[in-house]
């Protein structure tokens, strides 16, 4: 029985389609103007990878910002149920997830089957989103996939005094101005997101085993900062964390099958 | 007795020259150094009423940049200066809206300008100076403009979020559907008021209300306060930027009274 979940965000989309519990195909796209648009390109490399047609999938779970304009998708769930669902299903041992996206961040707890008992977000203030790196990779020139390189060499992290990405991204304009060195300041403004994800993850008790989703959890300097802002190792869920939230949509579409 | 204050702030600095009354006073834009900022406007101020340095017998500094002003005897906070400006300028004064380039501020006077309470956020750049500015370069108006503009509206347009960067996508999201710029101009100082307004509830606002800083000539964003607060917002009859600087005027006249020139 093939079934596929599709997770249109703010910023990306992607679909992952899958056979007896294993994934023939993930694909990832960039967010076009229109969900609809994004569902259906994405859901279409997805296919082509698996060398499949649309009519094939027997049932589809749509998530994510999105959702609710995924022409092909039967059944909608949240975006907390499929990363929790996606989570459990790419690593059992997992208690917690951390997802921070383009516009948003989550910290998710799960029990034992991937159901989630509490969960927080923050959708309300850019700072503490993925938002808060795009606006300063801008300002220091570089690409956002460069930054987690480009921390690696800091000695002296630099303390990031502002909060509000608006009055931070000025604050780095002028530690660029008086020459600071770029790989501090980058590691800095990870220190700074690691320190304001952290405090919303420890609101609902910190629990391991840890998995960090989300495209920001490609970034490797994230990764270190989070695991010395939350005193506690992360573990690394292997795949692409981008496409969490569409394995737990797809899960969701065989459980609704088998039932 | 000729006494001067002078409030450096972050993005202008002001300085005011007095002797029971302004003698004069000037508004520039602030440079990188305060200390520069501060002598440039005082030098501006002191031309004005014909004066000379040595002519000024105690000065008050106030603002963001008050601990480099090189040739102040006293620095005082900008919310005790902002009291007893708007209570020098206006005796029945009871609250002081001051919405600075990347702050805001809310308080609530005795009779005699002394501050009851207060509540400030420079935290955040929603619902300061900095939003507005933000917001005005996205649509491609001056600051002056974004206020006489919303004033245009026909059907103001409403934003659903409160930080500035989203807010900047909604708005961006507005221009590309061709929505009129009055009125995604009004839905900007509605919102900016909407923040301003939960500052001023905090100090329980009384009349009169009175406000300062440079955002209050922004015809747009006091009206749609106006409407917040329910209460109508008195003017003040000096430029609303240098009233943290004759209050800082106001403290050196008492001080040199006093004869307490520490």
């Amino acid at each position: 029985m093939i079934v596929a979940g599709c997770d249109v965000g703010s910023l990306t989309a992607k679909t992952v389609i899958m056979k007896n519990n294993e994934i023939l195909a993930a694909q990832v796209v960039r967010a076009k103007s229109h969900p609809e648009e994004s569902a259906r390109e994405v859901m279409d490399k997805a296919l082509e990878q698996a060398g499949l047609v649309i009519d094939e999938i027997a049932f589809c779970v749509g998530t994510g910002y999105g959702r609710t304009s995924i022409p092909f998708a039967k059944m909608v769930e949240s975006e907390i149920a499929c990363h929790g669902r996606g989570a459990q299903w790419q690593m059992p041992s997992v208690r917690m997830v951390i997802d921070i996206g383009g516009q948003d961040a989550k910290a998710i707890r799960l029990d034992d089957k991937g159901n989630v008992i509490r969960y927080v977000y923050n959708d309300k203030c850019a700072s503490g989103t993925g938002r808060f790196l795009e606006v300063m990779a801008d300002a220091l020139n570089i690409d956002l996939t460069e930054m987690g390189a480009v921390s690696l060499t800091s000695q002296n992290p630099i303390s990031i005094s502002n909060q509000c990405v608006i009055f931070a991204e000025t604050e780095i304009v002028s530690l660029v101005n008086e020459g600071k060195d770029i790989a501090d300041i980058v590691s800095g403004l990870h220190n700074a997101l690691a320190h304001r994800v952290a405090a919303l993850a420890k609101g609902i008790e910190l629990q391991e085993d840890i998995v960090m989703t989300g495209g920001v959890a490609k970034n490797v300097g994230m990764f270190t900062a989070l695991e010395k802002a939350l005193g506690k190792k992360i573990k690394n869920i292997g795949r692409d964390p981008q496409i969490n939230g569409a394995i737990g949509a797809a899960i969701f579409a065989a459980e609704r099958l088998r039932n | 007795m000729i006494v001067a204050g002078c409030d450096v702030g972050s993005l202008t600095a002001k300085a005011v020259i007095m002797n029971g009354s302004i003698l004069g006073y000037a508004v520039i834009k602030a440079k990188s150094k305060p200390e520069e900022s501060a002598a440039e406007v005082m030098n501006k101020a002191l031309e004005k009423a014909g004066l000379k340095m040595e002519d000024i017998s105690y000065c008050v500094g106030t603002g963001y940049g008050r601990s480099k002003i090189p040739f102040v005897n006293l620095t005082m906070s900008e919310i005790a200066c902002h009291g007893k400006g708007a209570q020098w300028i206006m005796p029945s004064v009871r609250t002081v809206i001051d919405i600075g380039g990347q702050d805001c501020k809310a308080m609530r006077l005795d009779k005699d300008g002394n501050i009851l309470k207060f509540s400030t956020n420079d935290k955040c750049a929603a619902g300061t100076g900095r939003f507005l500015e933000v917001m005005a370069k996205l649509l491609g108006v001056s600051l002056d403009e974004l206020g006489t503009i919303s004033e245009n509206a026909k059907d103001p347009l409403s934003l659903s979020s409160t930080c500035t960067v989203w807010v900047q996508a909604e708005v961006i999201h507005h221009l590309n559907s061709k929505k009129p710029v009055e009125d995604i101009a009004a839905a900007i100082n509605r919102a900016m008021a909407i923040r301003v307004g939960i500052l001023a509830k905090q100090v329980s606002a009384e009349k009169d209300i009175c406000m300062s800083g440079g955002v209050a000539k922004n015809k747009g964003v006091v009206s749609h306060l106006e409407k917040v607060l329910g209460v109508k917002i008195k003017k003040l009859k000096y430029d609303p930027q240098i009233v943290g600087a004759i209050g800082a005027a106001i403290i050196a006249g008492e001080k040199a009274k006093g004869g307490n020139m520490s």
